[in-house]
């Protein structure tokens, strides 16, 4: 009789030789996503005296081949509020399918209807469910818009990232948006006070600005996208492609590709 | 020295369909004191008298803030309520810090339903003994719910539960039209007559016994809250008194239906 109650229930050593205890390992390290695999680039958006216009491009990059060429990354929540979703694509596609969950147990906890979560609510949540997976060391790896409006139906806009990091402004953008959308954006709505001088017209003109300035500059980017439109009176979800593009500029690019000089 | 052979626990029905030990429950209800509540388009108040158990003992409170918006009063089992009190509690400050939102009345309710009836139905539990009415002002309004220690829960416009709530559930059925365009203070009036209702002969409302709270909207329409506050002692005198002088009247119609004279 073995006494040693770790060996019970194993094959006896002195009939099939010494267990080789490495099968049974279970104590290998938990593997998490390190690093974004397909990725989505910017998200850009900036609010109006009305709302608040998004947009991002229908690329899904893996590393730097354009890899899927139709994927929508702005989706809407209760008809109310947008979403856009920068980086890790299966990351989206799973918060995708969690936010459809929540919509759903939302809608059906109250019959009378009139509580649904508004932008600010779906922000503050996304934001603490962040947190709380780069808290285990598994984080999902996205930055995120939300635009929407508030209780008091004025336009919200927010930004929550991979760490759980929140920022609100009149105008956001995620990735290499935020070094070439922002700047412009800055221009027209340095504050909260100046977003009452921009219409809808101009904020969508805008924006068209920055997604031509980030297909130009970002090789990441693509020329088709999705822009939203939220107001109080819902969201406007439409396709876009790049109007009037000009490529005049690239015959005189030199040192790159195939060209001998 | 049992009443019947089906009261020794919750789990088990009686051969006429019904369950005692809930049975039970809903009488130590009965045997709390009074309370109030009713719900204005704008305000929501909860009314209440409190009782101590001897001449020089403080009175036990009756009515609880649970979150800025939400407040509590209960009849009943004063230590079962601090049980689902706490638990609203959590729960209010669990949705202000995952949602950055006021708990919806009707969730909250949903939720103290679902767990006092767990209590009806797993073998060595106990119901609460304790009946809640629970106001309050969310984003769509003022409400009004009653809780009893089945689980049930229900919106109501106006409610009274505990000793001798009979008589204040007539007089809000009575009036119940009225409620709907009170303001602030005309419907506190409302709860204190319906409270007056209840008291036994030579028994009246002081500023010792009596509790007062209210939550509403600031301004109807508007977002803007007057958060759950509980009115105590001093706090309560005006209100007292702005309802003393109809006590004569008011006490005729308690001696019987015949003598009441029109309003």
């Amino acid at each position: 009789m073995d006494h040693r109650p770790q060996a019970w229930g194993r094959p006896r050593d002195d009939v099939y030789g010494a267990y080789d205890a490495s099968y049974m390992n279970t104590n290998l390290p938990n593997q998490h996503t390190q690093s974004p695999i397909v990725t989505g680039t910017s998200v850009v958006a900036m609010k109006f005296k009305d709302g608040v216009v998004m947009a991002a491009d229908n690329l899904a990059s893996y590393g730097s081949l354009a890899r899927f060429t139709d994927v929508k990354r702005l989706r809407t929540f209760a008809d109310t509020s947008v979403i856009g979703f920068g980086g890790d694509v299966s990351d989206m596609q799973y918060l995708d399918r969690h936010l459809t969950e929540l919509g759903i147990d939302e809608a059906y906890q109250s019959d009378v209807g009139g509580h649904n979560l508004n932008a600010r609510n779906l922000h503050k949540y996304l934001s603490k469910l962040l947190y709380h997976r780069r808290s285990k060391f598994d984080p999902l790896w996205n930055h995120l818009l939300v635009a929407g409006m508030d209780e008091d139906d004025k336009p919200f806009l927010a930004a929550a990232d991979l760490l759980g990091t929140t920022f609100t402004s009149p105008s956001l953008s995620t990735g290499f948006g935020s070094m070439l959308a922002q700047p412009i954006m800055r221009k027209y709505v340095p504050d909260e006070a100046s977003v009452e001088n921009i219409t809808k017209e101009k904020a969508v003109e805008v924006i068209k600005e920055c997604m031509k300035v980030l297909f130009y500059r970002d090789a990441r980017s693509m020329d088709k996208y999705s822009l939203a439109i939220v107001t109080k009176d819902g969201v406007e979800l439409s396709e876009n492609k790049l109007e009037n593009q000009s490529w005049a500029f690239a015959d005189r690019i030199k040192g790159y590709g195939t060209q001998t000089v | 020295m049992f009443r019947n052979n089906y009261d020794n626990d919750s789990v088990t029905f009686s051969p006429q369909g019904r369950i005692f030990q809930v049975e039970y429950a809903g009488e130590a209800v009965k045997q709390g004191s009074v309370v109030v509540g009713l719900t204005s388009k704008t305000h929501a108040v909860l009314v209440a008298i409190k009782r101590n158990a001897e001449e020089l003992s403080s009175y036990q409170k009756k009515l609880f803030a649970i979150d800025e918006h939400v407040g509590l009063a209960i009849a009943g089992l004063t230590s079962d309520a601090r049980v689902l009190s706490n638990f609203m509690k959590q729960q209010c400050l669990s949705q202000r810090l995952t949602y950055d939102r006021a708990m919806p009345l009707e969730k909250l309710a949903a939720l103290i339903g679902d767990k006092a009836q767990l209590n009806t139905q797993h073998y060595g539990k106990r119901p609460y003994g304790v009946g809640l009415l629970v106001t309050g002002v969310d984003e769509t309004g003022p409400h009004l719910f009653e809780f009893q220690p089945s689980g049930l829960t229900q919106e109501m416009l106006a409610c009274a539960i505990g000793a001798r709530s009979q008589m204040a559930r007539t007089y809000l059925e009575k009036n119940l039209d009225k409620f709907a365009d009170c303001g602030r203070d005309e419907l506190v009036r409302h709860g204190l007559r319906a409270l007056k209702e209840t008291l036994v002969q030579d028994r009246e409302l002081t500023v010792e016994n009596t509790s007062i709270g209210v939550a509403g909207l600031k301004e109807p329409g508007k977002k803007a809250l007057e958060v759950f506050k509980v009115h105590d002692g001093a706090d309560v005198k005006d209100w007292l008194n702005s309802v003393a002088d109809d006590a004569e009247a008011g006490g005729e119609t308690t001696e019987g239906e015949g003598m009441q004279v029109d309003e």
